[in-house]
């Protein structure tokens, strides 16, 4: 029975004379490992170079601000719901006169917290989210916590910071084909 | 022979500080080889390109925990790794690494001693570089230890028959067991590997064989040994271990160079001493050629080091029974096959020619043979 079609079938023949003499074998050995020697590392210095991880991949989250630097969330909830791990949680606040330019619509989230040992980063709330305030950034990893009480993600670690504001390199998927073009020709390949 | 003088001291020490010093950076470039064949990079976070690693494996060695069974032979289990490193360390005497040096109107050979039983005590310092691990196997009291000792010995065993008699090949043609006496008859591009290519087979394998290296590495094959002779050696007696490995390592790579690659000898080598004297004066000039020949020397020992590197990370191991039948049904009867060639073609009076004809007969007669044979009762 064949499982895959990689598989090669082993050459169980008597080895010739000059086989015996492990010679050619030797030669050959030497000669793919010599080839290696001298070919293109794979190696990524890991703490100094990140590998790029696509413009999709789903690490910290974020809770965007629109252009003029408006809270986006209204507290709907639908990412609570959405949530398959129940890692989010929120307490609504309403707006008050002069908060226009804190918070977009009447309501807001006045407490937005994510458990980041429940969360799952599958990026479902971000779906779920009508009014594109949520994301999953690709860019930035949750870093480790040493203690529990670094586990609960607030609203000072998830609201955008207006100075390095957060922008995807592909939202969709023709932006993210033309986006592996340029790559490649950047690579020169 | 002379008196000691201070010059005789001084290249003493240098052979015996440059053989430490190279020995450690064999660890350091074992590493960088095996990650570049592997498609990797290798050490390079300590010092510029990781070119303190081996300091930096000293340090972790030495302060590691020194740990000792407590049903060991205390005595023997602290010999162990000091005799192997003493041996490693001794054999790299009588390698003659360059011509001459000419100081105060003296002639000085850049070599420890000139004896004219140099390759005599070649052989018999590396037979008795298997006490080393036969010691520690056998005062570990672990049977695994003694497992690796005893087929540390029995290959070393094996394999110094076929060595010796590939030496006595090389005796016939230069008529001399000085190592120095071999190295002068291979002057220019006179090497021996020209004249006896299978010799020189015989006596790599041999040489990999003996320095316990893959594909010969049956003493510490993890795999069934857990880690052989050194199983229960930790700290900087294990370090010992593994340097005195590297140390063979490179001794053998110079006595590989020494016998069948013409140690300081290089092609136009007479012009250069000839230049170089007539630029610098008759003895200034002669000591730049020295140190031109050490030059070539000791890249003819680095290709050597590189070589033992390179085949490790390439071959597997073997199995031990073939490694025994690779021993005594294979290179012993090819090297006594050697010896009577290169027997026949030194009586011929053109060595070069004869011993390619003895070389081209065996090959017909043997392929000839070769069917006639029981498969059962083959070499290999």
């Amino acid at each position: 029975m064949q499982l895959t079609d990689r598989s090669k079938k082993t050459d169980k023949r008597e080895l010739n004379l000059i086989e015996r003499t492990y010679l050619p074998g030797l030669a050959t050995g030497l000669g793919i490992t010599i080839k290696h020697f001298f070919s293109k590392k794979a190696t990524i210095r890991y703490p100094e170079q990140k590998r790029y991880l696509g413009p999709v991949f789903r690490g910290h989250h974020i809770l965007k601000r629109d252009d003029q630097g408006r809270e986006r969330c209204t507290a709907c909830g639908l990412c609570a719901v959405a949530c398959p791990a129940e890692a989010i949680s929120m307490v609504a606040g309403e707006r008050q006169k002069g908060e226009e330019h804190m918070y977009r619509e009447e309501k807001y989230a006045a407490q937005y917290e994510v458990n980041m040992l429940r969360c799952i980063f599958c990026g479902l709330c971000e779906e779920a989210c009508p009014k594109e305030a949520i994301y999953l950034r690709h860019d930035k990893f949750v870093p480790v916590f040493t203690s529990r009480d670094q586990v609960i993600y607030g609203k000072d670690q998830l609201v955008e910071d207006m100075k390095d504001r957060y922008n995807r390199d592909a939202w969709t998927k023709e932006d993210m084909e033309q986006m592996w073009v340029k790559q490649r020709i950047a690579n020169g390949v | 022979m002379e008196s000691l003088s201070i010059v005789n001291v001084i290249i003493v020490l240098t052979i015996f500080f440059v053989s430490l010093g190279i020995a450690a950076y064999e660890t350091y470039f074992e590493r960088v080889v095996a990650a570049y064949i592997q498609d990797r990079v290798g050490p390079d976070y300590a010092g510029p390109y990781g070119l303190l690693q081996p300091l930096a494996d000293a340090f972790k060695m030495f302060f590691k925990e020194d740990f000792m069974p407590a049903k060991a032979d205390k005595l023997l289990f602290v010999m162990g790794p000091g005799l192997a490193l003493f041996t490693a360390l001794l054999t790299s005497a009588v390698i003659p690494f360059g011509d001459s040096l000419i100081i105060g109107g003296k002639e000085y050979l850049v070599q420890g001693i000139e004896v004219n039983i140099g390759i005599l005590w070649v052989f018999g310092i590396v037979a008795l570089g298997v006490y080393g691990i036969l010691i520690g196997g056998w005062a570990s009291n672990n049977k695994y230890s003694l497992y690796g000792a005893i087929r540390a010995a029995s290959s070393n065993i094996s394999y110094e028959l076929a060595m010796g008699m590939a030496i006595i090949a090389i005796i016939m043609t230069s008529e001399s067991l000085s190592v120095r006496a071999i190295v002068e008859q291979q002057h220019g591009i006179n090497w021996n590997v020209f004249y006896q290519p299978m010799g020189f087979l015989i006596f790599l394998t041999c040489a990999f064989a003996e320095c316990n290296r893959t594909p010969f590495d049956l003493p510490e094959s993890e795999n069934e040994l857990v880690a052989g002779y050194h199983t229960e050696y930790s700290s900087m007696k294990l370090g010992s271990y593994l340097f005195a490995e590297y140390l063979n390592m490179f001794v053998t790579s110079a006595v590989i160079s020494c016998l069948y690659f013409g140690g300081f000898n290089y092609p136009g080598m007479d012009w250069v001493h000839a230049t170089l004297v007539g630029l610098a004066g008759e003895t200034a000039g002669h000591n730049i050629a020295t140190f031109v020949g050490l030059g070539a020397f000791f890249t003819k020992i680095f290709f050597f080091i590189f070589l033992f590197m390179w085949v490790r990370w390439t071959v597997p191991r073997f199995r031990y029974d073939q490694l025994m039948n690779l021993g005594w049904k294979g290179l012993i009867p090819l090297a006594v096959v050697n010896m009577v060639i290169t027997a026949a073609a030194q009586l011929s009076g053109s060595p070069l020619i004869g011993g390619y004809i003895g070389l081209a007969i065996f090959l017909i007669v043997f392929v000839l043979l070769w069917p006639l044979t029981k498969p059962k009762s083959r070499m290999l």
